[in-house]
């Protein structure tokens, strides 16, 4: 069983915090790293990865440091973000070329069962260069699990595939993840993480937000105070009548907008209450509008809560 | 288990990388010329030896050598950490240092075929075997041309600009400050080069500013010592984070 533990670990670079004071740890099965842009998710991959060295703090693979320890790399593969992977050599030579790095015994059959587990051997004799982004990423993954390793990390693995690439992609992840080896991925897009992680390490500005089951951080991202912009045909009555139920926590009146701005604190029971409330007034509804669905702002939620 | 110090794979990929699509051939330029201009000077009636010396010791240890070490020593492995393609020989258990030294053997080699090479074949056409001196300006061209590919190498592992950095050390302080300050043809490789072809020339055929037994520890010292200190940067190479 391969464990990463990042235990108190925080990474700067000069002035600036890119991960601050984290610790979780990572276990077989898939493991979503999710995060907006900027948020720390590749510093975090390169960390568990050995190629950064952790500030402070301990990144250890099953009690073993990874930071320059050549060794873990027998236990890790590892996807980059980037693409660039020896354009010249065609799939077929770069995954050997993989293989015999790795020092395998037979590493043209290793090469061989990694190339179909990807389905790209109809494009095996075809230079890297030419490859499509999804391509690239299929033959980087193949790369990465040539010597059958029991961890797996993928640096925004599905950036640029097209969503039957995607699909195929999650059902290969979901497969190493029931096989019982540590799968990591990142992600900003929330959608992507829902369809194939249970587990989630939530990180937003360095900081770890949230960790757990994916419903139960989900349900904390749909329960925050949703605030909404509503334009109506009388809007101080409508307020009134708003104000009046428990799922309404604040409501002002914006005369520049000529508008209300209504903060809910029950998002289903929010969604109800509109309409009917307008209805039984006689009130027609001009707008509704979310004023915060950002991810951003979603996010934000979870580190202040 | 000794290991050898060539991992085959890492090889093959560092050649392709630095010779194919044509890039061999364009190396192959400025060697041809050197051959070419030997074989001119051979045809003339001028004085053989000052030729000999101005165009083997001058331009070929002098200006060819160090811009071929400065193209080959950061080209074997400085290309693959901008391009992050390094990524795929870190990620493996192989001990760095021999990463660091297949790179370097392949460096040198190359380095050699495009000067070594040329250098003996225009001291034979210009000079013939006379006083040894066409074998003393090649090996002097050898033992310079593994000192500037290791630390041209070790450059290419440390900074993002090695070639520019490369740049100013071989045409400013090798040529122009070599020229003016006594104590910088100290700690020029090229004058090691010179120091070594002199000792194996017949006496009084070549001249160097720096002592055989200065040169030769000096030569060992930079070129094991860029070895390790490559290597030690190696293992500690860190991906540049784009977020």
């Amino acid at each position: 069983m391969a464990v990463i533990t990042i235990d108190k670990v925080s990474r700067w670079f000069g002035n600036v915090v890119a991960v601050n004071d984290v610790s979780m740890s990572i276990g077989p099965g898939v493991t979503g790293l999710l995060g907006p842009n900027g948020a720390g998710k590749s510093t975090l991959i390169h960390l568990m990865s050995g190629f950064l060295a952790p500030s402070a703090g301990t990144v250890t693979l099953d009690g073993a440091r990874i930071w320059r320890n050549q060794e873990v790399y027998r236990e890790i593969g590892l996807v980059p973000e980037r693409e660039s992977m020896y354009d010249h050599l065609t799939g077929w030579e770069f995954v050997l070329a993989n293989a015999e790095l790795h020092g395998l015994i037979g590493p043209a059959g290793a090469a061989k069962r990694a190339l179909a587990l990807v389905d790209m051997e109809y494009a095996q004799d075809r230079p890297t260069g030419t490859y499509s982004k999804g391509m690239k990423q299929r033959v980087k993954m193949a790369s990465a699990l040539v010597h059958d390793p029991s961890v797996l990390l993928l640096d925004e693995p599905f950036n640029g595939m097209d969503p039957r690439q995607r699909i195929q992609l999650m059902d290969l992840l979901r497969r190493f993840g029931v096989e019982g080896r540590t799968v990591l991925f990142s992600s900003h897009i929330l959608e992507e993480v829902e369809q194939l992680a249970r587990h989630i390490e939530v990180v937003v500005a360095g900081r770890h937000a949230a960790s757990g089951d994916f419903h139960r951080i989900r349900r904390l991202m749909t329960d925050r105070p949703h605030r909404y912009l509503v334009r109506s045909s009388d809007d101080r009555r409508l307020a009134a009548a708003l104000i009046a139920d428990a799922s309404t926590a604040g409501i002002e009146l914006d005369w520049k907008e000529r508008a209300l701005r209504v903060q809910a604190i029950d998002f289903q029971g929010f969604t109800t209450l509109l309409p009917r409330v307008a209805k039984e007034a006689g009130i027609r509804i001009l707008t509704v509008s979310p004023a915060d669905e950002s991810l951003e702002s979603v996010f934000s939620y979870l580190v202040s809560s | 288990m000794l290991q050898s110090p060539v991992q085959g794979t890492v090889a093959r990929l560092t050649v392709r990388g630095l010779l194919g699509r044509r890039r061999g051939i364009l190396l192959a330029v400025a060697p041809a010329l050197l051959l070419l201009m030997s074989a001119v000077a051979a045809s003339s009636n001028g004085d053989m030896h000052e030729l000999t010396v101005t165009i083997l010791a001058r331009l070929g240890l002098g200006t060819l050598v160090p811009l071929l070490g400065l193209v080959v020593g950061t080209g074997v492995i400085a290309t693959e950490i901008d391009d992050g393609s390094i990524v795929y020989l870190l990620a493996k258990p192989l001990p760095r240092w021999r990463i660091v030294t297949t790179k370097l053997t392949v460096a040198v080699l190359t380095i050699w075929l495009f000067s070594a090479v040329p250098t003996l074949l225009g001291g034979l056409l210009m000079y013939g075997t006379k006083d040894g001196l066409a074998v003393a300006l090649t090996l002097g061209t050898m033992v310079a041309g593994a000192a500037y590919a290791a630390l041209f190498l070790l450059l290419g592992v440390v900074s993002r600009n090695a070639v520019v950095i490369g740049l100013a050390y071989a045409l400013i302080w090798e040529s122009l400050i070599g020229n003016f300050v006594e104590g910088a043809r100290t700690l020029s490789v090229q004058q090691w080069g010179l120091a070594v072809a002199k000792a194996v020339a017949s006496d009084g055929t070549l001249t160097a500013e720096v002592a055989l037994g200065t040169a030769v520890p000096l030569l060992l010292v930079a070129t094991a010592g860029a070895i390790v200190l490559a290597s030690v940067k190696l293992a500690g190479l860190t991906l540049s984070s784009d977020d």
